[in-house]
């Protein structure tokens, strides 16, 4: 508060003035308080560690030694002939390809159905929610010993059917696919949850209409559902391929047998956030891990911007 | 703003004597139904059982002499007790959401409400920061916690989670709604900026506060990369790292996982059964505005 005294002014001149600056000082203050904090927290937690994991990725950097000699694109070479990383980023690929068509193409039709379905609308939606809200780690653990192949329930269940029975997370063929159906029941409640909001949102106008000039059920969906589904269609499938390609809990508490580290059976289920991990905290080869970080994060910058370009286009009515 | 509507209209189909469709697609979706909440029956009548039932072929399907020697087995484990682990993730849990609660609100109104310098630049460059996958930072932000020396503390889990990108996005989106007539009316009243934000902002502004709540909290409760590798001292462990000392034993106490794996589930399973209707909507709002 510099202004003190205007002598010369009138006496109520003075007051407005005096209360317009105590406002403005008041409200400067306001900002700073709020904004000082929060930027220096996005620099020192986010943008900072951003920075520093990309210089990183160019330096032989390992946990609790300061020194971090730059070794250039060493990193980077030596990741595309880790026959272990090329393995990683195949069953991420795999894996995102098995969850996400399955989870979308399921999702879709529970979400019609559950909106067809009258007075149970609300109870069927609040049941397949529900693995949604539960802890991802709880369930995957629930899930290895469903699919455990002497006492599992699904074992059980195929014996009591008189069915062979399976190996499930034991074998390599069997491990990555059982993990993704797994996602598939964790997740798949948020999607259909996206595209029923998105189906309540449709006029019904549009259906009425379709039905005067004969079109069957069928036919409004492809023409008029689908389309207009587009704005949660997109959400799902960006959200979607980005959660799918980072994926590491469910492999971290489901691959493992015995003591042994998690991505087994023989690799079949590493992926490459599972590789980062192991990497850069077992092995303490933090710069290694941080060049995985940084190609994870191309790909993932990449096929999102690629996404949007193309379903815009491609759906554009 | 994209709000999820509450009450769909109908779909106008006539009343006919009696709708086989409707009934097949009950069993349909019935089964279905089934097949989610089945794992979660397996896993409580198995907390249930005696450790000779447990592996009982065929499986039955009530426990025959129910037990509760897995439940009191917990306290007990050879790398701590289960109630303390409960304590540490509630404690984390809600430190964590009632701070980015309050830091959320408090950015969301100023880039909401105020005007400055740069503002909108600055806001972009928040949403921007969404981008950045926790790939890059994890390894970045372990070697800063080492040199902290803040590994085997909650200052980890707890620090560089104050401010969230996405909390701020959310409010700031809610309070634009809020009429500029009513806080220019309170300041005219000689009310104080934070006064304005104490009785105005944040009263108004419960619907976007419980949904950012809910997402927030549940993300802290199931938050398991970056406790896993911050934090090896067994008494700071959350729920989620506990129950990942369970992972591939080979000595099989299924009981015992079964009640571990209830612990994490059941008191959100409850709160969410109460309140399903703010817990959906909330998440599919902040799902669709993320």
């Amino acid at each position: 508060m510099a202004v003190a005294q205007e002598p010369t002014t009138a006496a109520p001149a003075v007051s407005l003035r005096q209360r317009f600056s105590n406002e403005k000082t008041q409200k400067t203050l306001f900002l700073l308080v709020v904004l000082v904090p929060m930027i220096l927290s996005f620099v020192v937690f986010w943008i900072y560690p951003m920075i520093r994991g990309a210089y990183g990725s160019f330096t032989l950097w390992r946990a609790f030694d300061p020194n971090m000699p730059w070794v250039g694109l060493k990193h980077y070479k030596a990741l595309f002939h880790d026959p272990i990383f090329m393995r990683a980023l195949r069953n991420t690929f795999v894996y995102a390809l098995m969850y996400l068509p399955a989870s979308i193409i399921v999702a879709l039709v529970t979400a019609l159905a559950i909106e067809a379905s009258g007075a149970l609308r609300g109870l069927f939606r609040t049941t397949y929610f529900i693995p949604v809200v539960t802890s991802t780690i709880a369930t995957a653990l629930i899930w290895s010993y469903l699919y455990q192949p002497s006492f599992g329930l699904f074992n059980q269940i195929l014996e009591l059917l008189h069915l062979p029975t399976q190996s499930f997370l034991k074998s390599t063929t069997q491990a990555l696919p059982s993990i993704a159906f797994y996602a598939l029941w964790k997740n798949m409640g948020f999607t259909m949850v996206i595209f029923l909001a998105g189906i309540t949102a449709i006029d019904r106008v549009y259906y009425e209409a379709a039905r005067v000039d004969g079109a069957n059920s069928w036919q409004s969906f492809w023409g008029i559902t689908l389309p207009l589904l587009q704005p949660a269609m997109i959400f799902v499938l960006i959200t979607g391929v980005i959660g799918a390609l980072q994926v590491f809990g469910p492999i971290y508490v489901m691959s493992a047998g015995g003591d042994g580290l998690p991505g087994g059976p023989a690799n079949s289920t590493m992926v490459v956030s599972v590789y980062q991990w192991l990497m850069a905290f077992r092995e303490l080869e933090l710069g290694y891990g941080s060049a995985m970080g940084i190609v994870l994060f191309v790909i993932i910058l990449a096929l999102t911007l690629f996404q949007i370009r193309f379903l815009r286009r491609r759906w554009d009515y | 703003m994209t709000t999820v509507t509450t009450a769909p209209p109908k779909l106008s189909v006539p009343r006919k004597k009696f709708n086989w469709q409707r009934l097949l697609l009950w069993i349909f979706l019935g089964l279905g139904a089934i097949f989610m909440v089945a794992p979660f029956y397996w896993t409580i009548i198995t907390s249930f059982k005696s450790p000779a039932e447990v592996s009982q072929f065929p499986p039955t399907w009530w426990p025959a002499d129910p037990t509760l020697e897995h439940w009191i087995g917990l306290t007990e484990l050879r790398f701590g007790s289960f109630a303390m682990f409960f304590r540490n993730s509630v404690f984390v849990s809600f430190t964590v959401t009632a701070l980015v609660l309050l830091t959320s609100t408090m950015c969301g109104y100023v880039f909401a409400k105020h005007k400055f310098v740069g503002r909108d630049a600055l806001f972009i460059g928040i949403l921007a920061m969404m981008m950045i996958p926790f790939n890059i930072s994890i390894i970045p932000l372990y070697a800063m916690m080492v040199d902290f020396g803040w590994t085997n503390s909650y200052w980890p889990l707890i620090i560089p989670s104050l401010y969230s990108p996405f909390g701020i996005f959310l409010m700031r989106q809610f309070i634009q709604s809020i009429p500029d007539e009513l806080l220019d009316a309170a300041r005219i009243d000689g009310a104080s900026e934070f006064g304005i934000f104490f009785r105005i902002v944040i009263p108004l502004s419960t619907a976007a506060l419980s949904a950012l709540a809910i997402f927030t909290f549940i993300a802290q409760w199931d938050d398991f990369l970056w406790p896993l590798v911050i934090i090896d001292e067994a008494r700071l462990y959350t729920i989620p790292l506990a129950l990942s000392r369970f992972r591939g034993r080979t000595t099989m106490d299924v009981g015992g996982l079964a009640a571990a794996s209830m612990v994490a589930v059941i008191p959100v399973l409850i709160v969410y059964l109460f309140a399903q209707r703010r817990f959906i909507e909330g998440i599919a709002m902040t799902g669709i505005k993320g």
